[in-house]
């Protein structure tokens, strides 16, 4: 019957179905978009390491002041295989107002993993003053090797261009670590330090070494970081409270339609009574259409998304910013939301519909 | 028990009781009986005939079909699924289905054997004429074709009683002649219950009893 009564009534079932579809489409791009920028930003924090050291209570990581002579003593402890430092920060070029820059030693493995499209590691160097471009940073500053780039108050020779998979990344500069605390005026500290662990040791040794040693500054295996850095937890709550937002809307549209749907179909309610329909097959049918609709709208919303967010990733302004990730956690989310949405949707026309007397329902015109 | 129908001191109101439509009505079909129920509109044969299925709540008064009580909502339900039939004089079936899907729905409601159903409407489709038309949409069909097919809808769970509203009265002559008979042939082949609602003297002529109703009260009963 519920299969039968949707075939019946394709437009006003393509309609429910869309408003779920957008619903699921808005959330999952959202989530996906965000999710994807937050692992991005994750993975800078990461680079070969299981764990980042920053200030205790700093709702922002560009305010996280570090010692860098943390990183010589972790360097010295036999639980940590290698500690870098990190200065993040944001600085302005001609026609640029916000490029984003990174202070590291050139001992660190990021710009090793990268592809170098001009000039090499070597020229990289901690003692000077050489900068390395990401490949979108090159494009944007127009700047190559040999030639130099005003950054802040200073000018810097261009010691690399390199090509990283990384948006962010791509987009950014790469400092020497005492040139770029020199020029933010942050002179003997960095912004995090990344840890990774020596083999067979444990990230409690790290955490109780530095709870011991630095108490102002706090140690997190990098999934505990994701999970509880403020920024990541509201750029996640924004994408649900967004996404959910849309999903009341996509409700509205079920409700709507079930609705309509049982007011023009008063007689035939009637005479499904008529026929031995009890009250709740009756309410479990229009749950069941609702359930139905919901559903096609759902995997019709997933592959809009997966589309949109392909189509997004394909613009070339773009590239390296976007990445969607839609796994299964965010699927299954987008699923149960549409589920209840429809459940919702469907509650007042369900219990409308059980409680039509037939007798009534048969003289309705 | 030999008594399909008892209707004990019926009294059916609407608008908050200020229109009367039954007025203690008392009747008592017994099993196998064909029963026509006449009267002028607006004397009460439609509601007493709902009141019976159990469609239609009573203000007072006991109604009892194969010996269940229809005003409890489980009872109704259940007498509605196994052992009542309903005909209206519009046939009442869902135009975008086609015939055989309208046929369904008590099947479905009843959770019957789809095998056995099956089988059961291909018996009654050939009885009614109607075996060609199974797979029309019922918009496709004709008025005595639909009439027909709203006659197998309420067959199709064998119940013991049928309540017909006026099963004729939306239908030319011969169709309405082609409908009765089959309608007569069907119950008594059965030794099923009928109890119908008509205007036509000639088609009342033709059952076990008539009862004759006026202004919400039985008037009289006539063999």
């Amino acid at each position: 019957m519920i299969f039968t009564n949707l075939r019946r009534h394709r437009v006003r079932t393509a309609i429910g179905a869309t408003g779920i579809a957008l619903g699921v489409a808005t959330m999952l791009s959202v989530v996906g978009l965000l999710g994807g920028a937050v692992k991005m930003f994750e993975r800078i924090l990461r680079s070969d390491s299981e764990m980042v050291v920053f200030e205790k209570s700093v709702s922002d990581l560009f305010f996280s002041n570090v010692p860098v002579d943390v990183v010589a003593e972790l360097e010295k402890q036999p639980f940590v295989k290698e500690a870098q430092p990190v200065l993040f920060s944001i600085i302005a070029a001609p026609d640029r107002p916000v490029v984003t820059c990174f202070g590291i030693r050139a001992t660190d493995g990021r710009l090793r993993k990268g592809e170098w499209l001009q000039g090499s590691a070597v020229a990289f160097r901690d003692d000077g003053e050489g900068v390395v471009l990401g490949e979108r940073a090159s494009d944007f500053l127009n700047a190559k090797v040999g030639g130099t780039i005003e950054l802040g108050q200073g000018i810097y020779p261009v010691a690399g261009v390199v090509r990283l998979e990384n948006g962010f990344e791509n987009g950014g500069v790469f400092m020497p670590l005492l040139a770029c605390q020199k020029a933010f005026h942050k002179e003997g500290v960095c912004s995090v330090v990344t840890v990774a662990l020596a083999p067979g040791h444990e990230s409690s040794e790290v955490k109780a070494w530095m709870a011991e040693k630095h108490p102002k500054l706090t140690a997190l295996e990098n999934e505990e970081f994701s999970r509880s850095y403020s920024q990541f937890k509201i750029m996640k709550t924004t994408a649900w409270v967004v996404g959910g937002c849309a999903f009341l809307l996509g409700g509205l549209s079920v409700t709507n339609t079930m609705i309509l749907s049982v007011f023009s179909r008063i007689k035939e309610i009637a005479i499904a009574r008529v026929c031995g329909f009890s009250r709740c097959q009756v309410a479990m049918m229009i749950f069941g259409e609702s359930l139905l609709v919901s559903a096609i709208g759902t995997v019709a919303g997933w592959g809009l998304s997966a589309g949109g967010l392909r189509l997004l990733k394909a613009v070339p302004d773009l590239q390296g910013y976007i990445e969607p990730n839609i796994g299964w956690q965010e699927v299954s989310g987008a699923m149960a939301l549409a589920a209840l949405t429809a459940l919702a949707g469907a509650m007042y026309p369900a219990w409308y519909a059980a409680r039509l007397k037939p007798a009534q329902a048969l003289r309705f015109e | 028990m030999n008594t399909q129908v008892l209707v004990e001191d019926v009294w059916k109101s609407f608008d908050r009781g200020r229109i009367e439509v039954l007025k203690g009505v008392a009747l008592t079909v017994p099993k196998g009986e064909i029963v026509a129920m006449c009267g002028n509109s607006g004397c009460g044969k439609s509601t007493l005939l709902n009141v019976i299925s159990g469609l239609e709540e009573v203000d007072r008064g006991n109604v009892r079909v194969s010996g269940y009580d229809v005003v409890r909502e489980s009872t109704r339900v259940d007498l509605l699924r196994h052992h009542i039939g309903y005909v209206f004089q519009f046939h009442h079936l869902m135009p975008d289905l086609t015939l055989a899907e309208n046929c369904m729905v008590p099947v479905i409601a009843a959770g019957g054997n789809r095998a056995d159903s099956l089988a059961r409407l291909h018996e009654l489709a050939v009885a009614t004429g109607v075996e060609h038309r199974l797979g029309q949409r019922v918009r496709e069909l004709s008025g005595g074709e639909r009439q027909r097919g709203a006659l197998v809808r309420s067959l199709m769970n064998d119940p013991e009683l049928l309540l017909c509203d006026e099963p004729t009265g939306a239908l030319d002559e011969k169709n309405r002649e082609r409908v009765f008979d089959l309608l007569i042939e069907l119950v008594r082949a059965r030794g099923r219950t009928l109890v119908f609602a008509t205007h036509d003297p000639e088609l009342a002529s033709r059952c076990d009893r008539t009862v004759r109703m006026r202004d919400g009260r039985i008037e009289g009963f006539s063999n």
